[in-house]
């Protein structure tokens, strides 16, 4: 039995749930999350779930996860769990080591079987030794007992009573970390609206978790969580794919372009199609395609068509779309390729996280094909950087890609629903009635920043044609002429470099005049901003740079990191973006932090990896 | 076509670029031809579009006044099934080439019959890879001679009008690039009916493949050899209009009327508009050899097309919604609190 009595006060908490992915542990953690927003936390969620949709019950393969970080200056999920549900002995053995030292486990004593332990691989029927967990720092609570005598009298068979464990364990971690159990019963009604049974047997369930912990472990510590003070305004939790999704439709209505996706089930992106099938009611048309190749083209045909035109996919995707993206480059059509980048190569770890895809995004496509790369930073930084893949596609006349991952996309933060004047107008590059009674042709150019003039069908006189074959630059008709080709290659270079007029310059954030500058780009971001801001408490004075733009930089970015001594660029690959600075930067060195393991960095890992680097120098 | 006064020509569509395929080329009438259906289709050249993947055939947009796009290889089907899609008030011509459409592009083709969107696709099948410079096709028979099968080849080609079918096509036609009246009143046909419409045009390779269909096209033997068929009329063919297609048991048979005690009656009416597609099905793989090679329009059922059906739906939803905006939207539905 646990010891203190007192309750903690802390700046945040991480939970980590953990159970078969049958268990509904996402759900558990998603009212948690919730309610805790709610409560005026700042949240972060990391959902960590199988490949297999239901991988064999009670297997070490099978156990699914849902981190949350909930408190004050919350940027990541947390390194480690201060609080992990496990609902049986297999989630007990995958996730103990996500636990912290001083963490405290929960878990369902009943599931302690010969047969789970068996499933679980465990040598004796004792896991708690058998795994050195010191006893006092473990609540074994007779989970399925309860639950049983709970709903004893509701009439459920034994299948619908277990599918009410995750809410005991909800019941639970409330009365743990002092959160309000009219707010979950609240979620709870709003998602079983239709089934009151359902609502019912959940409420028992919560409350006999709460009253569970209130009689038993009186003597356990209690948590009470610090809140922040937010911006004013209408807040809802949002995921990265969500996020990503609607951004795009807030594109749309600030373009006037109507919003068309050509997509393809894939892990991790197909909850931005499913989002944006659901679209229908605010005028989106969401494709489902036959594969991959035919999201991107029948987007192409729509962006011809005058539309804000997005193929949304994963890396084993854009590879497939490459020949389309080089057709949109070459006829310099707006157009969005959202990248949910996962663990490669080929199928590679499909649920799993990385940043591997920069260089496919960079410079994946036969030919000179340069395009606009961006990268979003946390699940609601989709949201703005779907709407700036939206505004440069649109306004610039290339293709965009936008690389998310699926860290981002299926962690969840508050965010605030911007307010209708939070984004600006976007403006379609149309070629003008003018111009096309002055003899208009496809490849004239706005001489500021390169950009083509868009005539969409429909319009009068504005007929044309464009593809994939090279055309010239002053007739714009097919031209096979060399130093034609020349001199077009450099002109649609020039195009996406003068985007860089048209992009926030880089910030810097930490210690501005520190010697080193840690650098990073896309998802990593929470993970960085709190690396670097413990490194600069810990009295390791260190800047950071973040990346949001990747293509084309932002105009002061290299001017800014060849301030520092020390450029140390942390990403979840062996080193992308790293190779990239280089290549900006010649004779400058620059040092790595590389993890790729499928799974985010942990803030220890960033800044264990920069202390190392300066001790080294 | 809701509007057809016809008040173009087909110089309208036309532009001032000089066609460059090969002199001969069965390509140059059938642009031709295409230029006057569209006339005829009476859809204003600002409101048309035509898209083509690669391939000799697949130039045409190059040649027309309307708007248009050459894009890449096989992919045709999908990028105007998007145009289509987005923009369901335009008429949206394919031009696909048999390596482009059934080749590379196989699987855009079944799928756009599948979904019957409403696309004109003109199929140009000359049995050849022409722009490589002469490979074999998918429709290229068993045992075909060329470059890239200097032994004969030893798998058997697609039929289209069959893959049309297995795919649930419901617009199927044929014709010659040199039997141009039949062809232009077929691609008429085509934009004609709202859904996916495939046009199979046999057309002549001059290069690689000479003479490819002149057994079943030249006009010593083409009224033997071939039939048009005509809504409503008896299947009949020969020079003298003297034979006939009867059911024979669950087969068809080519009869000469007044011979074996066959009489007109005994000879089939064609009706393309019969929802059951066995009867379609046995006139399309008529093959010219036992039975004539059916030419005009074969099948041509009405059904929901794909781009109708997602503006229906789009609307009904809107309609049921009533959302005005994102933000309207996200506040009325999803979970928020306010600071």
């Amino acid at each position: 039995m646990l010891q203190s009595t007192n309750v903690k006060t802390l700046d945040k908490v991480v939970v980590r749930f953990s159970g078969d992915s049958g268990d509904g542990m996402q759900l558990a953690g998603n009212i948690f999350s919730n309610v805790s927003a709610g409560e005026g936390n700042l949240i972060s969620t990391f959902p960590d779930y199988p490949a297999e949709i239901r991988a064999p019950q009670g297997s070490l393969s099978g156990v699914s996860g849902y981190q949350v970080s909930v408190g004050k200056d919350v940027h990541t999920p947390g390194d480690g769990a201060d609080v992990l549900v496990a609902m049986n002995p297999a989630a007990l053995k995958t996730n103990l080591k996500y636990l912290k030292p001083d963490g405290i486990i929960i878990c369902d004593g009943d599931s302690f079987t010969p047969a789970n332990l068996k499933k679980a691989l465990y040598a004796t029927d004792d896991p708690v030794t058998e795994l050195g967990i010191d006893p006092a720092r473990i609540m074994l609570v007779p989970m399925t007992t309860l639950l049983k005598n709970t709903l004893a009298d509701s009439g459920m068979d034994i299948k619908g009573i277990m599918k009410c464990k995750n809410m005991l364990a909800l019941g639970l971690i409330c009365w743990l970390l002092d959160r309000p159990v009219d707010k979950v019963l609240g979620k709870l009604k709003a998602k079983f609206a239709k089934k009151p049974a359902i609502y019912e047997a959940n409420e028992k369930v919560v409350r006999a978790g709460w009253d569970y912990g209130h009689n038993t472990h009186a003597s356990m510590p209690t948590y009470r969580i610090e809140t922040e003070a937010a911006i004013p305004g209408t807040y809802t939790d949002i995921n990265g794919n969500t996020a990503t999704a609607w951004g795009l439709i807030m594109a749309s209505e600030k373009s006037g372009r109507p919003l068309f996706l050509g997509s393809y089930p894939i892990t991790p992106a197909t909850d931005i199609l499913h989002e944006l099938a659901k679209r229908k009611d605010l005028g989106v048309k969401a494709c489902q395609m036959e594969d991959e190749i035919a999201g991107v083209c029948s987007a192409i045909g729509a962006s011809y068509g005058g539309h804000l035109a997005v193929t949304s996919t994963s890396g084993p995707g854009l590879a497939l779309k490459s020949e389309g993206i080089g057709l949109a480059v070459m006829a310099e059509l707006p157009l969005v390729i959202i990248d949910v980048q996962r663990g490669g190569p080929s199928t590679g770890l499909p649920t799993k996280t990385e940043q591997t895809d920069l260089m496919q995004a960079l410079y994946g496509r036969n030919g000179e094909s340069p395009l606009c790369v961006l990268a979003a930073a946390s699940p609601t930084d989709c949201f703005t950087m779907a709407f700036e893949a939206a505004r440069i596609a649109i306004e610039h006349m290339t293709p965009v890609i936008l690389l998310t991952d699926a860290f981002i996309a299926n962690g969840s933060s508050a965010w605030r629903i911007p307010e209708e004047n939070d984004f600006p107008t976007i403006k379609p590059h149309f070629v003008s009635a003018d111009q096309l009674e002055n003899g208009w042709k496809p490849y004239d150019r706005d001489p500021e920043n390169q950009v083509r003039y868009w005539s969409i069908p429909g319009m009068e006189k504005g007929m044309h044609r464009v593809g994939g074959l090279e055309k010239d630059f002053k007739t714009s008709v097919i031209s096979t002429d060399g130093p034609n080709h020349e001199h077009m290659v450099n002109v649609r270079r020039e195009k996406v470099a003068r985007i860089a007029d048209d992009i926030p310059e880089l910030h810097i954030q930490g210690d501005p005049s520190a010697k080193t500058i840690l650098v990073g780009w896309g998802g990593t971001y929470g993970h960085l901003l709190t690396a670097a801001t413990e490194l600069n408490k810990e009295g390791v004075p260190v800047a950071l740079a973040h990346f949001r733009y990747i293509n084309p930089l932002p105009k002061n970015a290299l001017e800014e990191l060849r301030k520092y001594d020390r450029i140390i660029v942390a990403e979840l690959n062996t080193g992308m973006f790293a190779d990239y600075l280089q290549m900006h930067l010649p004779g400058k060195e620059i040092l790595r932090i590389n993890k790729i393991e499928g799974q985010p960095f942990l803030v220890k890992e960033i800044t264990d990896g920069v202390k190392k680097h300066i001790a080294e120098a | 076509m809701e509007n057809n006064t016809n008040t173009f020509v087909a110089g309208d569509f036309k532009n001032e670029q000089t066609a460059r395929w090969c002199p001969g080329c069965g390509d140059h009438a059938i642009l031709n031809v295409l230029h006057k259906a569209m006339a005829e289709v009476g859809v204003a050249p600002k409101d048309t579009a035509v898209i083509s993947g690669i391939g000799c055939s697949s130039r045409l947009p190059y040649y027309m006044n309307t708007y248009g796009m050459h894009t890449i290889h096989g992919r045709a089907a999908a990028i105007a099934t998007g145009l289509k899609t987005a923009r369901p008030e335009l008429t949206v011509w394919q031009i696909s080439g048999d390596g482009d459409g059934l080749a590379i592009g196989g699987n855009h083709f079944i799928h756009a019959l599948r979904r019957n969107i409403d696309l004109n696709i003109l199929l140009f099948n000359n049995k050849i890879y022409g722009l490589t410079k002469g490979q074999y096709s998918p429709t290229s028979d068993r045992g075909f001679v060329s470059k890239s099968s200097p032994y004969g080849t030893t798998e058997d080609p697609f039929i289209p009008a069959e893959l049309v079918f297995g795919a649930r096509g419901k617009f199927f036609a044929r014709g010659f690039d040199i039997t141009l009246d039949t062809t232009r009143e077929i691609m008429v046909a085509a934009a004609r009916h709202k859904g996916a419409a495939v046009v199979e045009v046999l057309q002549n390779c001059v290069i690689f493949n000479h003479g490819i269909h002149t057994w079943l096209s030249d006009k010593e033997v083409r009224e033997e050899r071939t039939i048009t068929l005509r809504q409503g009329e008896k299947m009949l063919f020969g020079k003298d209009k003297n034979k006939g297609l009867v059911r024979d048991g669950f087969a068809l048979k080519a009869v000469t009327i007044g011979e074996d005690g066959y009489t007109i009656d005994d000879v089939l009416v064609h009706d393309a508009h019969t929802e059951d597609d066995m009867l379609h099905r046995q006139l399309a793989l008529m093959d010219g050899h036992e039975l004539p090679l059916a030419l005009g329009v074969i099948r041509d059922v009405e059904a929901p097309s794909y781009e109708s059906d997602v503006e229906a739906q789009v609307a009904e939803v809107k309609a049921k919604k009533g959302f005005t905006s994102l933000r309207d939207m996200i506040t009325r539905t999803a979970e928020t609190w306010t600071v």
